[in-house]
């Protein structure tokens, strides 16, 4: 490398370094992507190590879904430390005011828990003072649904609490947590006994905290056949540390990928304002050559240029990328267990900016290639007819191997997995080739169809897209791309609200009572008449475990650490008896049978769901033996079913013939339709009322939950989009700018033919409109080919095209698409021919 | 006196589509340190092909190009342009300035492309020379056609070129400054004992150099010299009278 190379570059990019800053903004915002989120990434971490305690509250917890049992209480008193017990249930929570009623997670505390960090109220002693009485905390979102006050009351079972604060934030969990089953924390020793009746689930848990520093992952270790032979599952600091650290970092890879996708889409923007700024080169090249410049040397000339963009590009977008890394945490608050404290992550920017280098370089070296192919005669000939193409040369097919290696380093590097690496930029060459075929396609067929009865300024407009050096591809591919994603969400969303709809709709059932004793089933279907609504099941479930299959037991299976046990051997099932399948099932095999005499059947036929019993590695035939609250049932498996989870009914892994369970311990569940939310609400309040232990679900009310988790992903997903249409923004601000000098030629030649000024610009308005459709249009067949599969495989409803929102988007997009050529096009068609002959010749 | 330019039996065959059009048939020439020569002939004939074959930017069909002593046909690309740098100079008919680049910084890229920095003062002597002294730190956007060349003529005379090539030279300018440009670079020619080949269909100018090489169709139909006595009334017959 020799000095002139620099100086030379140096003096050739005199009066083109304000159009190559405007070359560079479209990889701005990928490296200000990349930036922040990988900045984030690291705030991230430090906050969940800095706070790693207070994530789990203790050192060290014991959970169970039964009260601890003598061994383990036994255990417990051996361990010593500080204690603090706390047990969780779902139950009615109800307003007597106002006569609401909701379920929700009551979680009755004890004084110490959490031991580190503290739970967040408003006002903020109240998390101290609720355990002194009968108080609660009740989280803040259920408070605003029913337009609850502090110091108002709250009624669970058969306990009146008064509400003493807010919930804002808790340890282990996040708001979007909440959203699913509402919190509400009382005094352990407060609790309505009742509700923890045999039959209805609870989370009996202890928390420790050691002085002595004893590891507590050790202690697990250590203990670990007594706690699982009596099923009692553990959490630890580094456990819950190493959870969260994993699933938000696989969260905010995925957000850095979303990041990597407008890198790439910027500087493939970059690449192809230096393949037209080297076009306008190439006599300058042509001429070093002649007077004896090195092909290398000429080349490093161009290739320095494209380094300073790359800096200049890297710089600005890691300064961009601290401006946005501060939105992060907004955007994913509901996400997030901890608050995250934005600090500058050097390692973040130092990867970021070598990343976003590396991608521009190798992006740049494509049109720098035609640098080398410069013959030194075309000094002798004139401008005309110049034609330096890009040599597709072995050094071509390296640049292109070594884009696509590199990009692939980098997914793996990203993903959690090497497969999911690979399959990500599998996906993204997918992606783009598609996006790029449908672009490429869509700008053919308009260029040859393009109407010919539409008017001179349509037709002139359209013609400006193909000029020589457009950048119509590269703007289609990135606002295509962003349309893509945010048009994909919004057909998702429509997927999902159309199977909520399907889900309650018709006379389906959309109100479920549950936790029912079966002497209470009379009194529930009485009260269901009263308010005029019908029961339209009573199904009965019977809890149970499995012991042995195939005459091995459970135990001995567990002892032998060659087999692998599985959650289905582990779990609690919930089995119903009936004599027949309901809808959202389908028998495979064997025959279901209706019931059984008890007294001469021996092995007593049930059915099984398919994914279970392969998880068990059980077929027909097979024998299953349960233990039924204490009483051992031995069956066989008579016949196999599939389940349609996604349907709202109450669905089953093991169905029993009638006959056998009907006197073993159960509780009932009751299906009902209730015309409104209205009669849902009243129905809900006096259940709650009459029978304090019984807890109803409205399903609309968990349909509009699920939407509204939904909203909150899309909307992070929407977010990151927004990156690629502001890059493809970018990228049309530096196509204007690079044929300036042809649409001031255009426009010059307009007027002396004498066009109006008007007319000259409703020719760029047509021109930038049509490429806001192509390029809406190219999104939108890739969106809607994604929103056909999600609604057929995923939310298995009917495709339907939400129109309003599909045009909205469309119109936003092609709006904005002028308003940005409009103002990057200020000066040009204002000019008045002669000036513009005197100053830009 | 030397040989500085030698070409022999040159042959260049364009592929145009499925045919070829064969530009240079044979063409063989010499030339001396310190020879003025120019080629003429109509648009289309070759002339730009044969000079750029000559300059080394272009590889012959068949036959040789001895430039300086170095046999063209051998060398690589890097070579050929090692050689141009050291040997030739170049005049273009549009004038070819770098837009970007000063008028003093034009004059020094071939100095500088031979890997020297001190080339400011020399540079600045040249564009002296050239009558340009007082434009040195205009763009070429700023200067008008006649100066530009005059830019372009210091730039070909800076290396101390052996040869310069000058292609329609004053070709893209009116008669006065044409003819201005034209004594410009017969003085510089003549102090500085460099080998001219112009390429031009200003019989004039031909006129002006010792020998003309007169290509048609191709290939070098007559040649004549202006100097030695008894070439004179070939080139009368050349080239009708002026006046
Ligand atoms: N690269 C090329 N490919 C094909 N034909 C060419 C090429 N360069 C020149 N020609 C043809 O060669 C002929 C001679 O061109 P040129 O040397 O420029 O003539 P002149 O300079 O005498 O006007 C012309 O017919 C031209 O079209
Ligand atoms: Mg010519």
């Amino acid at each position: 490398m020799n000095t002139w190379t620099l100086k030379f570059a140096w003096r050739d990019s005199r009066g083109s370094r304000r159009r190559m800053l405007m070359y560079i903004s479209s990889m701005v915002l990928g490296v200000a992507a990349l930036v922040s989120i990988n900045s984030f990434g690291d705030n991230l971490k430090q906050a969940i190590d800095a706070e790693a305690a207070t994530l789990l509250g203790a050192d060290l917890s014991f959970e169970g879904r039964a009260p601890f049992n003598d061994v383990i209480e036994a255990l417990i008193d051996s361990l010593g430390g500080e204690q603090s017990r706390r047990t969780s249930f779902s139950s009615m929570a109800y307003f007597p005011l106002t006569g609401d009623v909701r379920l929700s997670t009551i979680r009755g505390h004890e004084r110490g828990f959490p031991f580190y960090g503290e739970i967040e109220t408003d006002p903020p002693e109240a998390a101290s003072e609720y355990l002194t009485g009968r108080n609660a905390l009740v989280d803040a979102t259920l408070l605003q649904q029913f337009n609850a006050n502090v110091g108002d009351s709250i009624r669970i079972g058969t306990v009146s609490y008064r509400i003493a604060g807010k919930l804002v934030q808790t340890p282990r969990e996040t708001a979007a947590i909440m959203l699913f089953s509402p919190r509400i924390y009382v005094p352990l020793s407060e609790i309505d006994r009742t509700l923890l009746a045999r039959g209805s689930r609870a989370d009996y848990e202890v928390y420790f905290k050691f002085e002595d520093g004893r590891d507590a992952d050790a202690l697990v270790e250590e203990l670990k056949t007594v706690l699982r032979a009596n099923d009692i599952r553990t959490d630890t600091i580094k456990e819950e540390q190493e959870g969260w650290d994993r699933s938000l970092s696989n969260l905010y890879r995925f957000l850095s990928l979303a990041g990597f996708m407008a890198l790439l889409l910027g500087s493939l923007g970059v690449a192809s304002s230096i393949h037209v700024y080297i076009r306008q080169r190439i006599q300058t090249i042509a001429l070093l050559r002649c007077f004896g410049a090195k092909t290398w040397d000429t080349f490093r000339v161009y290739l320095m240029q494209a380094i300073a963009m790359g800096l200049v590009g890297v710089i600005l977008g890691s300064l961009v990328g601290l401006g946005i890394q501060a939105l992060i945490p907004i955007v994913l608050a509901d996400f997030l267990p901890v608050d995250v404290v934005v600090s500058i992550s050097w390692g973040a920017i130092w990867m970021s900016s070598g990343i976003g280098m590396g991608v521009t370089i190798l992006f740049a070296l494509l049109p720098l290639l035609t640098v080398i192919n410069v013959s030194p005669l075309i000094a002798f000939r004139s401008e005309l007819g110049v034609d330096a193409k890009t040599p597709r040369n072995w050094m071509w097919w390296a640049t292109i191997a070594m884009i696509v290696v590199g990009i692939t380093t980098f997914a793996i590097l990203q993903a959690p997995r090497v497969l999911v690496g690979l399959s990500y930029s599998a996906g993204l060459f997918i992606v783009f080739s598609i996006l790029w075929g449908v672009a490429q396609l869509m700008i053919r067929i308009l260029r040859a169809h393009t109407p010919k009865k539409l008017p001179y300024v349509w037709r002139q407009g359209i013609a400006n897209l193909y000029r020589p050096n457009n950048q119509t591809l590269v703007m289609t591919l990135a606002l295509g791309l962003g349309t893509f994603l945010i048009a994909t969400m919004l057909l998702a969303q429509h997927a999902l609200l159309q199977q909520i709809n399907l889900a309650t709709e018709g006379d389906r059932p959309n109100l479920v009572f549950f936790d029912i004793q079966p002497d209470q089933v009379a009194g529930v279907a009485d009260l269901l008449e009263e308010n005029g609504v019908p029961v339209i099941d009573n199904v009965p479930i019977i809890t149970m475990r499995i012991t042995g299959i195939n005459g091995e037991t459970i135990a001995s299976m567990r002892a032998d650490t060659t087999r692998r046990l599985t959650w289905a051997h582990r779990r609690e099932y919930r089995s119903t008896y009936r004599s027949k399948l309901i809808d959202s099932e389908v028998l495979v095999e064997g025959e279901l049978v209706e019931s059984v005499d008890i007294e001469t059947i021996g092995l007593i036929p049930v059915s099984v769901e398919q994914d279970v019993a392969q998880s068990l590695r059980i077929s027909l035939g097979d024998t299953v033996t349960f233990d039924v609250q204490g009483v051992a049932i031995d069956t066989r498996i008579s016949s196999v079913r599939t389940v349609d989870w996604q349907r709202m009914q109450t669905n089953f892994f093991f169905v029993f013939p009638k006959g056998v369970l009907e006197e073993a311990p159960q509780f009932n569940v009751v299906l009902t339709r209730t015309p409104d939310a209205k009669v849902a609400g009243r129905l809900q309040a006096s259940m709650a009322r009459a029978f304090p232990n019984i807890s109803s679900i409205d399903i609309s009310l968990v349909m509009s939950v699920f939407d509204a988790i939904f909203s909150r992903i899309a909307f992070v997903i929407q977010f990151m989009a927004l990156f690629s249409i502001v890059t493809g923004l970018f990228v049309l601000s530096a196509a204007v700018m690079i044929s300036r000098f042809q649409r001031l030629e255009e426009s010059v030649l307009l007027k002396t033919l004498g066009a109006s000024r008007s007319t000259v610009i409703k020719i760029m308005l047509t021109e930038y409109m049509v490429l806001g459709i192509l390029a809406a249009a190219t999104g939108l067949v890739l969106a809607i080919g994604a929103g056909w599969v999600l609604a057929e495989f995923l939310f298995e409803v009917e495709f339907v095209l939400p129109m309003q929102g599909l045009g909205v988007l469309i119109g936003l997009e092609i709006l904005i698409t002028m308003v940005v050529g409009l103002i990057n096009s200020r000066g040009i068609y204002e000019r008045s021919p002669l000036e513009v002959l005197r100053t830009e010749a | 006196m030397s040989l500085v330019l030698s070409v022999s039996n040159l042959t260049k065959i364009f592929p145009s589509g499925d045919r070829e059009i064969t530009v240079l048939d044979s063409v063989s020439l010499e030339l001396m340190a310190g020879d003025t020569c120019a080629i003429v002939g109509p648009s289309g004939s070759g002339k730009t092909t044969l000079l750029g074959l000559c300059a080394g930017l272009d590889n012959a069909t068949a036959g040789t190009v001895t430039l300086c002593g170095h046999e063209l046909n051998g060398l690589t690309e890097d070579e050929r342009a090692a050689v141009r740098n050291k040997h030739v100079g170049f005049i273009f008919q549009t004038f070819r300035l770098i837009p970007t680049l000063t008028a003093l910084e034009n004059v020094m890229v071939p100095a500088e492309l031979r890997g020297r920095t001190d080339v400011r003062a020399e540079a600045f002597g040249m564009l002296e020379a050239v009558g340009l002294a007082d434009r040195t730190h205009h763009y070429p956007a700023q200067l008008s056609g006649g100066e530009q060349q005059r830019v372009g003529i210091a730039r070909a005379f800076i290396n101390k070129p052996d040869i310069l090539f000058a292609d329609e030279p004053t070709g893209n300018l009116d008669d006065d400054t044409g003819s201005a440009i034209e004594d410009l670079l017969f003085d510089l020619n003549s102090t500085s004992g460099t080998t001219l080949v112009l390429v031009t269909h200003d019989l004039d100018l031909a006129r002006r150099t010792g020998r003309v090489f007169r290509l048609k169709m191709g290939a070098v139909v007559s040649e004549a010299s202006n100097t030695a006595g008894p070439g004179q009334g070939i080139v009368s017959e050349l080239l009708p009278p002026t006046g």
